[in-house]
This record gives structure tokens, C-alpha cells and sequence, in this order.
């Protein structure tokens, strides 16, 4: 039976530490929605999202109520669309992407993910028309997410595609150059995309995938924090015994939570997803773990190790915990979604290139950072093409969701609002890429992709 | 399905009769208490048997909710599960 200390722990992570589940997402095909007119396709897959969807938002509810633990986003992720509309003749991505945003809406949800293409070899001709069309749906749209796979370890790095995703990205700051370019926090490129991944912006169904899953993204960055206090002055053994406990903890209430809403939808169960993902709240960031380690801010020497500890142990503690780990697990590092990352940015503690040195041991990658607007589309490409080798060579996923606010510089801040949070925007390396990056084409897979 | 309530406030005269009587009412069955006080601050948890009761869980715990707010203290109603699945491998 329960003892009353351990009913307190459970409720003092929740209270007080801001235990919560991130999000549960529901994977949705829509290959079955495929139709030569484009109009009955949008028809199609808003019919087909909002009857599979349709209890989604209240199941969350009332799990969230009867566990007494917040769930805090409910979401939806399509399989790729440059691969479901296809088979469209004429074929209007824009009207697609109100089309998913609509029914995003009429469901509560507030993301849907999945206006996307897999990139990473090459590109159909159903690709580039999307690809065209990300700027407008993104800036026409609130609840529209789009996703690109740029590179993988099997097949190595598509530089046409890099390309083509840096000057979308610059067009998309433009568009929504009236909100601090906020449309580029609805867009990420991988390498090595995951089929299952829950969080935004780079959830889609794969194709791989079922008909439907619920994948579940839980959270608790305040919880290891509040964990790690109690080793204060520990070795690591004791610090990374300390965070492997908790992930622990954390997961198996991500899977209980995944289960019933998985029972209670009538949808299978697929991945628990153990990123730590924080959020702008004060006792809910990844930078307050790192400074607990011992750090003084994030960026400085030893950041790297301590991100890798906590990555390493996250998973350890995580993997007993549940029965399908999947999506990106491990521990996200948003600049403008974690106030400690903020403040490490602007004590000039944190840079591009360190943070880059981050992202080859957690997940996922260079991730909501603000640049200056005036950053050549070339330059982009650089970064872009960076991380993804990181991830090809790596065999990890990474990803880039940076944004190059329209109209400011360093030293300015960039407000996006809500979950996404603000960002002082960073300098980036003005040296010149460009002869480099235009050589175009593609890279050949890494020598230890052939393991056949 | 048996369900956790928890209590934590200041202590004061009649917290566990208003919460247990709140239980009687619903045809709630109160299985086991415990409780203590921490540096003057109450501390209890109940475990309950919610099957006879045709209120649903996510209603009670909104009214315990309240009915603990009126008296001063925090009172939760979560499902037993919560607490298995963190603390019982």
C-alpha cells in the first residue's frame, strides 16, 4: 500500500516541481484520404481528422483530473503531406494547410504537425510544390506545423534541400516580419527524422507508422532539478544515480497517462517520447539543472559533459520505465522556451557555437534561436548543413528551428509569445559559406551506414 | 478503483470528520488513514474505495477541492494508479 511519504513526493513533483505530461498526440495516416481533386482531399482529411480526433482534448481532460496531473498540450500529427497529397492533379498546398489548421481548431487542438517532406535523398516534384507553398501556409495559418528530413545516416545530407529550406526560412521570417518572424517557431529541418516524435514542430505520422497511435511526450525538468539539490556536492555517480531515479519516476507516469488515453480513445499505444522539454516558467528549465550541477551559467566550460549526463541518464531511467521509448527522448534545449537559457544568452554565456556543441549529445538540436534578421540565406545554409552532419555522423536525430527575426539585431529581443516564450537574438559567425554551400548536390552517406 | 485523498494545511478542529463525513454522503469507503503533523501543519492521506459511489472521481475531487478550501486546507482526490505506477515497479 501507498505510504504517505510517497503520496507526498508524488505531489510535492507535481505542485511544486511542475510534474507534468507535455503533450499527448495522436498520429493520424492519411493515405486513405488520397484524391485526384485537391478540394476533396482537404474535404477527406479534415473529415477524417476531426472523427478520429473528435474526443482527443476531452480524454485528455478528465485523465489530467481523475490522476491530478496536468496534461498540458493535446496535439495531432498527419503523415507527411507532400506524400498524402500526391496524388492530388492540381494541387493547392496552401488550401491544405487551412484545411488541417481548421481542423485543428474544431478539435481544441493547438498544433497539428505533419505539413512535411522527407527530403533526405531527393526531391519529387510533389516535394518542391510544398516546399514552395511552407512561407504562405505557414504565415496564413496558427496551428500548422511543417517538418522537412533533410539528411539521414543512411543516405546522407540533401544540400539542395538544405538550401532550399534556409531561403523558406528567410521567407518566412519576412512573412510574419510583423510578429517577430514568429512563423520559423512552426518549422524544422532534421537529419534523421523520427516517425513517432510527439513534440512540435517536427511531429508527423510516419508512413511507416499505423493507422493511429497515441504518442505521449512527458516533462519534468523541475522535478530532476528539485531531485538533484538533495546531491549537492555528490560525485557523479550519486548525481547521475540521482537523475536516472527520477527520470524514472517521471516516465511511468508519461506511460500510465499514454495507456489510459490509449484505452480510452480505442487507439494503440506507441512511443513514450522521455524528453525533458522545459517551458518559460521559472522551476521548469533545463539551464536551472545545468546551474544545480554546479555550472554558473549554461555555455560554460563543462556544459556539454553536464548535458550528455543528463541526456544519458534521462533514457537509463526512462527505458524500465515503459515498454515503447521512441520519438526524440532526450532533453531539448529551446533558447526561447527556457528562461535560464535566456538569461545565459544574455550574460553572454551562451553562443551559437556552444550551443552547437550541445546539441551532439542531447536532443534534438539548435532550437528556437533567435538570429539577426539580416543573416544571408547562405549562412543559414552553414548552420542548417552543420547540425546536420552532427546528426548523420552521430546517428542521432538533429534539427534546426532557428529564426532570423526581420528588423533586429543582437542585443534586441525577439517576442514570440506563450509556450514559445521571447528570445534575445545571437550573433551569428559573419565569416562567408556560400562558395561552400552552393557546390549543391548531395553527400554521400557516411562510411558507417553500411552495416549490411 | 480506489482513490487517494490527500490533506495538507494548517491544522485546525474537525478537518478529517468534514472529510470523512463529505465520504459518507457519496458512499465513499475510507480503507486506511494516516496522518501527521509537520511543524504545525496537518498532514493526512486516506485511502478510499470508490466503487460503491456513483459520483464520478473527476467531480469529487473538484468538490473536495472546495469543500478544503472552505476549511483552509488543500484536500486532493487522485486516482490510486498515479501513485502505483511512480512508486511500485
Amino acid at each position: 500500500m501507498i505510504t504517505i511519504n510517497e503520496a507526498n513526493e508524488t505531489i510535492r513533483m507535481i505542485s511544486e516541481a511542475n510534474l507534468d505530461v507535455r503533450t499527448i498526440t495522436m498520429g493520424i495516416n492519411l493515405l486513405d484520404c488520397a484524391d485526384s481533386d485537391c478540394e476533396a482531399f482537404c474535404r477527406k482529411i479534415y473529415d477524417k481528422i476531426t472523427r478520429r480526433a473528435e474526443r482527443l482534448s476531452r480524454v485528455g481532460e478528465d485523465i489530467a483530473k481523475e490522476y491530478g496531473v496536468p496534461v498540458i498540450n493535446k496535439r495531432i500529427s498527419v503523415t507527411p503531406i507532400a506524400i498524402a497529397a500526391a496524388g492530388c492533379r492540381k494541387c493547392d498546398y496552401a488550401e491544405i494547410a487551412r484545411a488541417l489548421d481548421r481542423a485543428a481548431d474544431a478539435v481544441g487542438v493547438n498544433f497539428i504537425g505533419g505539413f512535411s517532406a522527407l527530403l533526405q535523398k531527393g526531391i519529387t516534384p510533389e516535394d518542391l510544390a510544398l516546399l514552395d507553398s511552407i512561407p504562405p501556409a505557414l504565415a496564413g495559418t496558427e496551428r500548422v506545423c511543417s517538418s522537412l528530413n533533410l539528411g539521414s545516416t543512411r543516405s546522407g545530407i540533401n544540400v539542395d534541400a538544405v538550401n532550399i529550406s534556409a531561403r523558406a526560412i528567410k521567407d518566412i521570417a519576412s512573412m510574419t516580419g510583423d510578429r517577430d518572424s514568429v512563423g520559423c517557431a512552426k518549422f524544422v529541418v532534421f537529419c534523421n527524422a523520427v516517425e513517432d516524435n510527439p513534440f512540435m514542430a517536427g511531429a508527423f505520422h510516419g508512413v511507416g507508422e499505423g493507422e493511429s497511435a497515441i504518442n505521449v511526450g512527458v516533462s519534468g525538468p523541475g522535478v530532476v532539478k528539485r531531485a538533484i539539490e538533495a546531491a549537492r556536492g555528490a560525485d557523479f555517480e550519486t548525481l547521475c544515480e540521482t537523475v536516472k531515479r527520477t527520470a524514472f519516476k517521471i516516465t511511468r507516469v508519461g506511460q500510465l497517462v499514454a495507456q489510459e488515453a490509449s484505452r480510452r480513445l480505442g487507439v494503440p499505444f506507441g512511443v513514450i517520447d522521455l524528453s525533458l522539454a522545459p517551458t518559460p516558467a521559472i522551476g521548469d528549465s533545463i539551464a536551472e539543472i545545468l546551474r544545480e550541477m554546479g555550472l554558473e551559467q549554461p555555455g560554460a566550460p563543462g556544459s556539454t559533459a553536464a548535458i550528455a549526463i543528463l541526456n544519458d541518464n534521462v533514457k537509463k531511467g526512462g527505458v524500465m520505465a515503459s515498454s515503447y521509448v521512441g520519438g526524440l527522448s532526450g532533453a531539448f534545449i529551446p533558447v526561447s522556451e527556457d528562461h535560464g537559457m535566456i538569461e545565459a544568452v544574455r550574460a553572454g554565456a551562451l553562443t551559437m557555437e556552444k550551443l552547437e556543441a550541445m546539441t551532439c549529445v542531447c536532443s534534438v538540436g539548435i532550437d528556437m534561436a533567435a538570429i539577426p534578421g539580416d543573416t544571408p540565406v547562405d549562412t543559414i545554409s552553414g548552420i542548417i548543413l552543420d547540425e546536420m552532419a552532427i546528426g548523420m555522423i552521430n546517428g542521432k536525430t538533429t534539427a534546426v528551428r532557428i529564426i532570423p527575426v526581420a528588423g533586429k539585431s543582437v542585443g534586441d529581443t525577439a517576442y514570440f509569445g506563450g509556450l514559445l516564450g521571447e528570445a534575445p537574438v545571437m550573433a551569428v559567425n559573419g565569416f562567408g559559406c556560400s562558395t561552400f554551400v552552393r557546390r549543391g548536390g548531395r553527400i554521400p552517406a557516411p562510411i558507417h551506414s553500411f552495416r549490411n | 478503483m480506489k482513490g487517494i485523498v490527500t490533506v495538507l494545511g494548517k491544522d485546525s478542529v474537525g478537518i478529517i470528520a468534514k472529510i470523512c463525513s463529505y465520504m459518507s454522503d457519496k458512499n465513499v469507503n475510507v480503507l486506511d488513514i494516516a496522518q501527521t503533523i509537520i511543524d504545525g501543519y496537518f498532514n493526512m492521506m486516506m485511502i478510499v474505495d470508490l466503487n460503491g459511489s456513483a459520483a464520478p472521481l473527476a467531480s469529487m475531487a473538484s468538490e473536495l477541492e472546495t469543500l478544503g478550501r472552505d476549511i483552509g486546507v488543500v484536500v486532493r482526490l487522485q486516482h490510486e494508479d498515479i501513485f502505483n505506477a511512480m512508486h511500485r515497479i
